[in-house]
């Protein structure tokens, strides 16, 4: 495609800090490249703004080639904007036309509250994590990787689900602003491999139960989620999480009440 | 987690949802199927014939408290759990996700099941409280006395407003069936790929069968076909 230049109206969330109001404010941004990310045109804008003695806008990133996660705005009532299986810092300018209008939010759920502007807090993801997904390893040397045999299609599917990165654009999506794609991809990624086994009665139980002490709705398995997925983890992966959860609701031993 | 937690976490509101709504579906294959009597082209003989059955047998009559008990624990699970997901964002989007996520039914499982409970006060009303409490006329069929439902229900879908009310009804069933059926597999863990899209599949057969048939029956009553 032809590079070409944009003017656009950028309708932006502005907040101090968590506890102010925050509203939209309008920013008019000039001679855009077709070949810049999303994000390249934050930073011409808040160039400007930083010049002009202005407060810029504050946004999350980090990595900038989609595998880190932190992106995180919800461009014309889409996480991540138009494009799908991209994140925010992939979506480049010649997804706009000159003279459009771009509505550009934060993540909205109770359980990621915003810092400032387009920033939101989404420790509540470390803290599911620190509840179940993990494996415990022997000390010593480390053991060779093929020690223990795997089936491939495990393998592959537990990739799959593996490459979750986090950023919470499920949530952000879900009507029900539920973490379950989350935490259905950490659950499974790990329950499909030999080196998951021996947390595996325990893990789907205490990552939900964390997921519900964090303020995260439940799934109504509308498919939002997997729709807006930047790494397009499938929503079967949900149904998997919910027959771990009964697996280890089944299993569940006395001691453990 | 205690065993009682299984079925307060969003996981296991869930599962009551889908075990309720499961149990309500095997329901709407009996219902469904002894209503086809009213088809049997007989002036309503065969219809008035399971009706009996169904009016005397004790086994019928437990499983009726059973299907109240499942009637009330999915509606109110239900609207409990659309209030609590609805709070869980206190600060909604300026631009809505809508369609480009989601089906619209899935998203409106709520409103169509609230249109089915409206139904359903009016359908009690109509035609269940007179057959167990207030009395229906009788009719003598070979020889044994029992309620007519037959001509009841023809009584009641003589009226246009009755007949409309019914196939909204049986439309908003239609949508929450479709998404309701595969939903509830995917819930009870059932995730593997090719037995999801089968019941997908046989979901939106069910949900469209069910409905039509179910729809047909005032209609068909209503332009005296039966």
């Amino acid at each position: 495609m032809e590079h070409y230049t944009m003017n656009l109206t950028l309708k932006v969330w502005k907040q101090k800090n968590t506890a102010s109001k925050g509203r939209f404010e309008t920013f008019e941004v000039k001679d855009i490249s077709s070949e810049m990310s999303f994000l390249e045109m934050f930073d011409v804008l808040n160039e400007r703004l930083i010049n002009e003695g202005k407060d810029p806008i504050a946004f999350d990133h980090d990595c900038r080639e989609g595998i880190c996660g932190m992106c995180s705005m919800y461009i014309n009532g889409r996480p991540h904007g138009p494009w799908h299986g991209t994140t925010t810092c992939q979506l480049h300018m010649r997804a706009f036309k000159d003279g459009d209008t771009i509505v550009v939010e934060p993540w909205r759920a109770n359980a990621f509250p915003v810092i400032k502007d387009l920033m939101v807090d989404r420790s509540a993801f470390d803290r599911i994590i620190q509840a179940g997904g993990y494996i415990s390893v022997n000390t010593g040397n480390a053991v060779d990787g093929n020690t223990i045999p795997v089936e491939r299609d495990q393998a592959e599917r537990s990739f799959a689900a593996a490459a979750c990165i986090g950023c919470g654009a499920c949530v952000a999506a879900c009507k029900n602003s539920s973490a379950m794609l989350f935490t259905a991809a950490k659950v499974s990624h790990l329950a499909l491999l030999p080196q998951g086994d021996p947390e595996r009665k325990t893990r789907a139980l205490n990552m939900i139960a964390q997921m519900d002490k964090e303020g995260f709705g439940s799934c109504t398995n509308t498919g939002a989620c997997e729709a807006v997925c930047p790494k397009e983890i499938s929503i079967a992966y949900i149904a998997q999480l919910n027959s771990e959860f009964i697996r280890g609701a089944v299993l569940q031993h006395e001691e453990n009440e | 987690m205690k065993w009682t937690e299984i079925f307060t976490s969003s996981i296991g509101k869930k599962l009551v949802m889908a075990l309720s709504g499961l149990f309500l579906i095997s329901f709407l294959v009996i219902h469904v199927g002894l209503n086809a009597c009213i088809w049997a082209n007989d002036k309503g003989e065969m219809f008035n014939k399971a009706a009996h059955f169904m009016d005397t047998s004790v086994v019928v009559r437990i499983l009726e408290v059973v299907l109240f008990a499942g009637f009330f624990v999915h509606i109110i699970q239900g609207i409990v759990l659309e209030i609590q997901n609805r709070s869980k964002r206190k600060i909604g989007y300026q631009i809505k996700l809508g369609n480009r996520g989601s089906k619209w039914n899935s998203r409106f499982m709520g409103l169509l099941g609230t249109i089915i409970f409206m139904f359903l006060i009016i359908h009690w009303k109509q035609l269940w409280i007179p057959s167990r409490f207030t009395g229906v006329a009788p009719v003598v069929i070979d020889g044994k006395e029992m309620q007519d439902m037959f001509s009841l229900m023809k009584v009641t879908f003589s009226e246009l407003w009755v007949v409309i009310v019914y196939v909204v009804a049986c439309y908003s069933l239609c949508w929450h069936l479709i998404h309701g059926f595969q939903s509830a597999f995917r819930t009870i863990g059932v995730y593997n790929n090719r037995y999801l899209i089968m019941i997908n599949k046989a979901g939106i057969w069910f949900s469209v069968i069910v409905s039509l048939a179910f729809a047909m029956m005032p209609v068909s009553m209503y332009l005296n076909w039966v």
